[in-house]
């Protein structure tokens, strides 16, 4: 019985890992095909260095995420103080409200934000073009959010109250004391949520097609778009210099959380 | 006074997800009742809905399908983590979360790369002398994207729920005399019920409304409502029928999650 779970578990591994493998051999090939394998090479990074355009897609991307998860952390970490004084009633209320975008549907919320930036920019503003970074960013932001409620709420849950009313004692104001006590005690929280919004917005493609407009496009949404036409190979090379980025991105998470723990331990 | 100052933080939030989450779906609402052309209310996008109904049926059944292949696949995997060390727990988990955070578009492209009537299983077949199979444009090929896609969504959820079993129950059952099948369907399985709802949950929802995997791995017979309600609103300029397919796809995501919600309390209270 043990020994068919661990087969079993390593042939998902394998399952789950192929088709990166496809992809990552895929970057090293001479060929156009990811179905045959002609003679390895560099020659797709070189390509992809060389092409300004696919690398201010990735940079647009970047741009997205980065901005979207970092106000999505600093916001969603001050609403969670505001959330979590809140009466039990109110509180439950408003997290039913963070978990709407959890369990709709991703199509569901591309199309839901797509009618309302139309609806309130062509036909209440008049604007002839209504999707635009910006509206791109409020999506993103908006779908990052719970991912940082989510993940900083526990552990504001579990933080010990007895230490920010000590740092009221020791008089500091509540801001201070937010910023001296409290922050540190739900980094691993906040860290954890800021990784996972950014990988979230990094690789959303479903709602960024919907929200996105003509003159702000990102990788993904560009990918999509390679349907008819065959995808370049330097694509690939992408594909393997971003799962080397999120391998680093969560080894780090780990290693924070791994620490986190065994301070705890200690402590 | 302190305390009302903490609440206030709370205010911009609410107003956020408002503006962003409930009226975004009013507005769903508005267009699915108005009509495309002179923006009157009218019933037609609803009553055109009966039309998609069996579309939405064999949206349900590639997800049902889906969700309880991954759960037949992911229990053991969920199960073997679950009983490792602590470091080794970390490690497999990261390993099943990566996928997830990799482009999901490329990853079924790959697929299209393994599975393509000149594809690497077929050269495969070709070269040790067997003949090609027809893999791709198949049901089976739409399935195994799903599950592919979706099959962390239900192993995390399942290793949480494991992770959590308190090994005194299992000893005791084994010391009254269980068998290790006994125990594991007496014990560690309905223990387990939570976190088989919520990965069913998380697997059926992303499915059911997927569009890339059945154009990219499916035929012409296996057109899913995602794929309908991108067509409708993306190219074919009918964004009030999209959005009352859209609407009825959410009524039925949140009818479903209900569902399981219901089936996790009622468990729950069984076992306590």
């Amino acid at each position: 019985m043990k020994k068919a779970n661990k087969i079993i578990t390593i042939a998902i591994f394998i399952f789950l890992y192929i088709p990166m493998l496809v992809l990552i051999v895929g970057s090293f090939n001479e060929g156009k095909s990811l179905a045959r394998f002609d003679g390895f090479t560099f020659e797709q990074y070189a390509e992809l260095f060389r092409d300004p355009d696919l690398l201010a897609l990735l940079g647009n991307s970047l741009i997205i995420s980065i901005l979207a998860s970092l106000i999505a952390t600093v916001f969603g970490t001050f609403s969670c103080v505001g959330i979590n004084s809140l009466k039990p009633r109110m509180r439950n209320t408003v997290m039913s409200l963070t978990n709407i975008p959890m369990t709709n549907p991703d199509i569901v919320t591309g199309i839901s934000l797509s009618l309302l930036f139309v609806f309130v920019g062509t036909k209440m503003l008049g604007q002839r073009n209504s999707l635009t970074f910006w509206t791109l960013l409020i999506a993103h932001i908006t779908f990052d959010l719970p991912y940082v409620i989510l993940n900083v709420m526990p552990k504001l849950q579990q933080m010990d109250r007895s230490l920010v009313d000590a740092a009221m004692d020791l008089g500091c104001t509540p801001i201070e004391s937010f910023f001296k006590v409290t922050i540190h005690e739900i980094m691993p929280g906040i860290v954890a949520g800021a990784i996972m919004a950014f990988t979230m917005s990094l690789d959303d493609f479903v709602i960024s097609y919907f929200v996105t407009g003509m003159d702000f496009v990102t990788l993904p949404v560009e990918i999509y778009s390679y349907t008819k036409k065959p995808i370049p190979p330097k694509i690939y090379a992408m594909f393997t210099l971003l799962f080397l980025l999120i391998l680093v991105l969560m080894i780090t998470m780990n290693l924070l959380q791994l620490k986190s723990e065994k301070k705890k331990a200690r402590g | 006074m302190k305390k009302n100052n903490s609440i206030l933080l709370s205010t911009p939030y609410i107003l956020w997800m408002v503006a962003f989450t409930l009226i975004p779906l009013g507005v769903v609402g508005y267009y699915a009742l108005t009509d495309p052309d002179t923006g009157v209310f009218t019933w037609s996008n609803i009553r055109e809905l009966g039309t998609y109904l069996p579309v939405f049926g064999q949206s349900i059944m590639y997800s049902l399908v889906s969700a309880l292949i991954c759960l037949i696949l992911g229990y053991p995997v969920a199960y073997y983590i679950a009983h490792r060390g602590a470091v080794m727990q970390k490690i497999l988990y990261m390993l099943v979360m990566l996928p997830m955070c990799m482009s999901f578009l490329l990853r079924t492209l790959a697929w299209v790369g393994l599975l393509q009537d000149t594809g690497i299983i077929n050269n495969l077949l070709a070269a040790v002398g067997l003949p090609r199979l027809q893999l791709i444009r198949t049901p089976a090929a739409v399935v195994l994207g799903m599950v592919y896609n979706y099959l962390p969504y239900m192993i995390l959820p399942l290793y949480s729920t494991i992770v959590k079993i308190d090994h005194r129950l299992i000893e005791a059952a084994e010391d009254l005399g269980c068998t290790p099948a006994e125990t594991f369907r007496k014990v560690t399985l309905p223990l387990s019920m939570p976190g088989i709802l919520s990965g069913l949950t998380m697997v059926f929802v992303p499915a059911v409304s997927t569009f890339y995997i059945s154009q990219k791995l499916g035929g012409a017979d296996t057109v899913l409502i995602g794929d309908v309600i991108e067509r409708l609103y993306k190219q074919g300029n009918n964004a009030n029928l999209g959005a009352a397919l859209s609407l009825l796809l959410m009524i039925l995501v949140f009818v479903c999650t209900g569902i399981m919600n219901r089936l996790g309390g009622d468990e729950e209270a069984v076992v306590v």
